[in-house]
């Protein structure tokens, strides 16, 4: 009992860090939109900037304060500049581009981060009173772990007076409910995304701030803190603040006694619980559904068959790309059958996001099941390339389709979470479970065998099933099933009053997308001989984020042209130099600034310019 | 058997009643007016028949059938097409392909992949637009139309699934004097031509009485008043709470 | 686009002429290297140093076989997958004699498969699985550093010392926790029948909650705790294991916490009297390290890290194997390297044959705070070749190398 209750404390306390990092992220995204990936690395900019402050302050309460404070002012200073510099020039972007703005900008700081304060863990001497532990229930309770329980509360109050007591707060509030109508009465849209940003950063400094007396500031905090603070931010319903606290009560609690009754599953539960809240309820515990004059109406760009000249400068890099193997290098070949691969799985991506109007965080869920259905296929089954291939197929689908049934009533960011919550799920279990994927280690030793044995010919098969699924994927978007799928995005009432059904359509779309990135994980399983958790982890789904939304979600050559330009940039730019994030992160920045609408899209644009689109 | 049968459809929100016991009848080749101030729960009503929203209590007959609990896809299979307040049309389609896409559900070709949607029903979507007197935008964005041409739209889409009943939620919105006459008249002959039976609700009196055979006056959700449009004009109760208004 | 043209060329002249033979002469032994620069700078950005250093001694000392050394160095981004494909470029465009380096397990096993592939070699410098020589071991792969079994078993020569018979362990949630753990109760159980296991904790990497964690193991009363977690999570870990006084009249013994790179962060909250591997750098007074170590400082104004001396002798071990075997042709550097004897700033090691491992160990001591800082005490060098299990079992856990 006592146990039980010191437990208690100890998920009030973790609940509370928790609430700090996730309140910004969601006061954010009330008002601009915004989902902002870099929320992670004001977090761990917060403790870095806490660490230099305080390390060169006395060690005394007041002091400590004031250096938190410090911190967080600074961040809040970053934000506006992240603000002003970068996003300011893509709010009219379509929706999620300005994720893609803000991975660049995760990519810069955690190599600025590298080179400022260098590679090792730094950590906050504790003084004495940082180390206290008070007697609760006959054992030691560190004292800053109650300050922290304190703390969560109070800041959700004084945002609350903030956001209700005073004119800017209310200001905030409307945008928040409906943004046009604020910029009708007249208020600077400009000035009041900056302060929320500054707010947002700010608190996202305090919070990396006041975790230097527990953990070491490092250079993995980034990630790890803007996954929480998503999944706090969704669990709790997007720009609701009460929301955030009680979901981070409900993680704080859930993984304290996660650790005593499921020691090793604590990864899993924190996105099962999320799962769980979503299909409970889709807007998350405490948010509101957005009412129907709040959905924009994307008036989206019609998507009309490709102009003649753009058929024969893809038929011209098809074979290219065909006889390639005659004079590239094998090196060039690997990196060719890599980009062939992520045109498969971008495209994959793009009938969900695109015609699906379905964002997808956690499209490497369908990737990884891909590779591993395909290993397990030839390490237990001892199925042929062939075969495994199928299996890659199917075993996605038929996940995708039982998945997509149950979760495409969702919406926008809900959506894409509770993809992400399964593809981290998936990604536990390959990390985790050691018997049957072999864990981190992967499965090793699945090199084609037979005829596949020569590089060429390998490539020959991935160029065709790759490109073939791709074709694949785009002649079902121009049959009558991808239009009805693109008419429920434009218009869910009008679809269903034509007879259409969103539900077994949205799921199709799933099932096929969830198919066709299998396809890709299978074949690149291959390429690598190998397949490891990684490939249905986050950052490969980041991956394929980032090639649809490069490469523009409003025309069909989008995804093809994200995926060269992405997986180019970055197999080019990793092999040049040893600071490729900073180089790749500002390269995707300069990018979404010149191409609101992708690469694709801007160059649609130059083409039709002076023409009706 | 009339063709639609409305029997004590009840729709609240939050506790507040937005159509309260409402019966009303609808026969083929009818074009029936429903009428009453805003928030007099003309468009819940509308999304009630259509499916949109499910009836906390009530009937509605199509041919002696209940569709109150059916889904829209349903409901607009069985004949029952629709156009919206706000019109809902696909924006990143061509007008034709937004005329296609509904045929193509018609004709139950949606999970068809020999050939490109855009192939599919060209004529005869076109013969519907020429109807609406939009054949010469067929090849236009309809994000670019204007707002009276994009209920003409509707109106083909509507069409395109050859109903017997026709739910039209104010059709002539934002349309010019001349063009409202036009629309109006294109209806009229539809239920004269096809047997159609129109339910649709108007702001425009003089398009109200000059074209519907029936009228029924709705208010807070009560059916106040039914009649011929000369009844209806007459009658006191809505003389007072609607009328006067106007 | 200097790459492309680069692999234009080599595409064309490999086709034209395939048959061209290069003299070998004072043509550079050319070394690819892989290893995870930007996921993991902390331990690879000291490697770095170290293997730098060696190379410029070596190569001073008149190199290889007459011939110099030459490392080309790439980052794998912490994915295996990369690691592969710049294997490949290695190999193919940079006509590399040999592979070497990795960090994460996964990169070392991933580019092992790759050159048992490609038969080239690959000389694994940190990862360590126990896999990369036993289950998934094979002929072109050798290891330099003590595996996970390796460590255990130093560690639980010391663990069976203790009187602690009620153990918990706290290990992170993934293939080289899992082992860690496993080894360690299996060999402890074996030496001390009389030890029993009551909880274990199963932190998922990089997220550990850690006073959760730690009241989860107080409740079960241990009177010793084993260790795995590193990193961030340890520093997490220690700080609420010292407040709520976790580590008080109980042992505790750690993996690889004597490392610099671990052991620095903990500060002047490193817990005392854990029984740890690591490295106490400015202890160790054999000369091998005291030149190592002065040589280090000189050139990089900053003390070596376990890293450095791993990157460092790697390049030793490198050199030893190839001026054994003759040449730098592969077959017989897989032949070759078997018994390559090494100096190390930690003595002196060697390539078994038997399974390619190292004998290369490390130093188990005692932690102690001095000056506000963690170091080791009463600390001892372990020589890897006697914590290895017997032949016989070596061959059975190897059955893919023959």
């Amino acid at each position: 009992m006592d146990f039980l209750a010191v437990q208690f404390l100890t998920g009030l306390a973790s609940a509370s860090s928790l609430f700090l990092v996730a309140a910004g992220l969601t006061v954010i995204f009330g008002v601009t939109r915004v989902v902002n990936f870099a929320h992670g690395s004001l977090f761990m900019l917060g403790a870095y900037i806490g660490w230099s402050i305080l390390t060169r302050l006395p060690r005394e309460p007041g002091w400590f304060a004031l250096g938190v404070l410090g911190a967080a002012g600074a961040t809040a200073l970053l934000g506006v500049m992240l603000e002003a510099i970068v996003l300011r020039r893509v709010y009219r972007a379509p929706e999620l581009f300005q994720l893609l703005a803000t991975f660049g900008v995760v990519l810069m700081v955690q190599d600025a981060t590298l080179a400022v304060w260098g590679p090792n863990d730094l950590s906050l001497a504790r003084p004495a009173w940082l180390r206290a532990s008070v007697a609760i229930a006959g054992q030691r309770f560190p004292a800053y772990d109650l300050f922290l329980i304190g703390i969560g509360p109070l800041v959700l109050l004084a945002l609350w007076l903030l956001l209700h007591r005073t004119r800017w707060g209310v200001l905030v509030r409307a945008a928040t409910q409906d943004r046009e109508m604020t910029a009708a009465l007249g208020v600077d849209q400009r000035l009041l995304f900056s302060a929320v940003f500054a707010l947002g950063a700010g608190l996202a400094g305090f919070g990396g701030a006041l975790s230097l007396p527990d953990q070491s500031a490092n250079l993995q905090m980034d990630l790890s803190a803007v996954v929480e603070a998503f999944v706090i931010v969704v669990i709790g319903g997007l720009g609701s603040l009460p929301g955030a606290y009680l979901a981070s009560l409900l993680i704080g609690l859930l993984q304290a006694f996660g650790i005593v009754f499921v020691p090793r599953a604590t990864l899993v539960l924190v996105f099962v619980a999320m799962a769980a809240v979503l299909l409970i309820r889709p807007n998350g515990l405490l948010g509101r559904p957005l009412a129907p004059g709040q959905i924009t109406q994307e008036i989206r760009p019609v998507i009309r068959a490709a102009p003649t000249t753009l058929k024969w400068l893809g038929l011209a890099c098809l074979v290219l790309a065909i006889v390639a193997p005659f004079f590239a290098g094998p090196f060039l070949l690997s990196v060719l059958t890599e980009c062939t691969i992520a045109i498969l799985f971008a495209a994959s991506l793009h009938v969900m996001m695109g015609p699906g109007g379905m964002p997808s965080f956690g499209h490497a869920a369908w990737f990884g099941l891909g590779a591993y259905a395909a290993a397990l296929a030839v390490e237990r089954g001892g199925a042929s390339t062939m075969v495994a291939l199928l299996a890659a197929v199917l075993v996605p689908g038929i996940f995708a389709i039982v998945f997509g049934w149950f979760v495409v009533r969702l919406a926008g960011v809900y959506l894409a979470m509770l993809t992400l919550a399964f593809a981290q799920v998936v990604w536990a279990i390959a990390f985790q479970w050691d018997a049957l994927t072999g864990g981190d280690n992967g499965i090793l030793g699945l090199w084609p065998g037979g005829w596949l044995r020569s590089a060429p010919a390998f490539y020959w098969l991935t160029l065709a099933i790759c490109v073939g699924g791709a074709l694949v994927l785009r002649r079902a978007m121009m049959a009558p099933f991808g239009y009805a799928l693109r008419a429920t995005r434009d218009s869910t009432r009008r679809a269903q009053a034509i007879g259409l059904d969103p539900r077994s359509l949205r799921a199709a779309a799933f099932a096929l997308a969830g198919a066709a990135a299998g396809l890709a994980g299978g074949v690149f399983a291959f390429a690598k001989g190998s397949v490891f958790p990684g490939y249905a982890g986050i950052g490969r789904s980041v991956d394929a984020l980032v090639m649809v939304l490069l490469g523009g979600v409003d025309t069909m050559a989008g995804p093809i042209v994200g995926a060269l330009a992405y997986t180019g940039l970055y197999d080019v730019l990793l092999l040049a130099t040893s600071q490729w994030r900073f180089i790749l992160g500002l390269a995707i920045i300069l990018l979404v600034m010149a191409f609101p609408e992708g690469i694709a899209g801007a160059t649609r644009r130059f083409w039709l310019r002076g023409r009706e689109a | 058997m009339s063709l639609l049968e409305v029997r004590n459809l009840r729709k609240s929100f939050g506790g507040v009643s937005a159509v309260a016991d409402l019966s009303f009848e609808l026969n083929s080749g009818e074009m029936l007016a429903l009428i009453g101030p805003n928030g007099a729960g003309k468009s819940t009503c509308f999304d009630l028949l259509s499916g949109q929203l499910r009836a906390d209590a009530g009937r509605v007959l199509l041919e002696g059938r209940d569709i109150a609990t059916l889904p829209p896809q349903s409901i607009w299979q069985l004949g029952v097409a629709r156009t919206f307040q706000v019109p809902a049309i696909f924006s990143s389609m061509t007008v034709r392909e937004n005329v296609q896409m509904a045929l193509i559900s018609r004709h139950r070709a949606v999970w068809r992949f020999s050939r490109p949607a855009s192939a599919l029903f060209r004529g005869e979507a076109d013969t519907l637009l020429a109807e609406v007197e939009m054949a010469r935008q067929a090849e236009r964005a309809v994000g670019v139309l204007a707002y009276g041409d994009l209920k003409r739209v509707e109106l083909a889409i509507a069409l395109a699934g050859s109903p017997r009943l026709l739910l039209m939620d104010e059709p002539t919105a934002g349309m010019a004097a001349d063009a409202r006459g036009a629309l109006i008249g294109l209806a009229r002959r539809l239920v004269r031509e096809r047997g159609l039976a129109v339910l649709f609700t108007e702001h425009d009196m003089e398009v109200v009485f000059g074209a519907a055979d029936r009228v029924l006056v709705l208010d807070r959700g009560a059916l106040i008043a039914a009649g011929d449009p000369a009844a209806v004009r007459e009658n006191q109760r809505v003389r007072d709470i609607y009328l006067g208004v106007e | 686009m200097n790459l492309t043209r680069r692999v234009l060329l080599t595409g064309t002249a490999a086709l034209a002429a395939p048959a061209i033979v290069r003299a070998q002469g004072t043509r550079p032994i050319r070394i690819g290297e892989i290893n995870s620069y930007t996921a993991i700078p902390s331990f690879t950005l000291p490697y770095r140093n170290g293997w730098k250093l060696a190379v410029e001694q070596v190569n001073a000392a008149g190199g290889v076989l007459g011939r110099p050394l030459e490392v080309i160095s790439r980052d794998d981004a912490g994915k295996p997958q990369d690691a592969v494909r710049l294997a490949g470029e290695l190999l193919d465009e940079q006509k590399v004699d040999l592979l070497a380096g990795g960090f994460l397990s996964n990169v070392g096993l991933a580019v092992s498969d790759f050159a048992l592939q490609r038969k080239k070699l690959f000389v694994a410098s940190e990862p360590l699985a126990d896999a990369l020589v036993w289950e998934k071991g094979n002929r072109y792969c050798y290891r330099l550093r003590p595996s996970t079994y390796m460590q255990a078993a130093m560690l639980v020569e010391e663990a069976a010392k203790l009187p602690a018979k009620k153990w918990v362990s706290v290990a992170p949630n993934y293939e080289y926790g899992q082992s860690a753990v496993k080894w360690f109760k299996q060999l402890l159980s074996a030496k001390r029948p009389d030890v029993r296991f009551v909880a274990e904790q199963w932190p998922a990497l990089g997220k550990i909650d850690a006073g959760a964690t730690v009241a989860a193991l107080a409740r079960a009363e241990p009177e010793a705790i084993l260790n795995i977690t590193f990193g961030p999570d340890l520093t997490n870990f220690v700080r609420q294991g010292n407040t709520r006084g976790l580590f008080e009249k109980r042992a505790v013994v750690s993996m690889l916490t004597g490392e610099p790179e671990y052991l620095e962060p903990l500060g002047d909250e490193t817990p005392e009297g854990w029984i740890v591997t690591g490295y106490p750098w400015a202890q160790v007074d054999t000369p091998a390290n005291q030149e190592f170590v002065s040589a280090y400082q000189e050139k990089f104004k900053t003390h070596p890290m376990m890293g450095s001396v791993v990157g460092f002798a790697m390049i030793r071990a490198i050199a030893a194997g190839v001026a054994k075997s003759g040449n730098t042709d592969t077959e017989h550097m897989a032949d070759g390297f078997a018994g390559a004897v090494f100096d190390t700033p930690f003595g002196r090691a060697a390539f078994r044959a038997i399974d390619h491992q190292s004998t290369l160990g490390t130093f188990i001591g005692k932690t102690v705070l001095k000056d506000g800082r963690g170091v080791m005490a009463d600390w001892h060098y372990d020589d890897g070749g006697k914590f290895l299990p017997p032949d016989a079992e070596v061959r059975k856990m190897r059955p893919a190398a023959g």
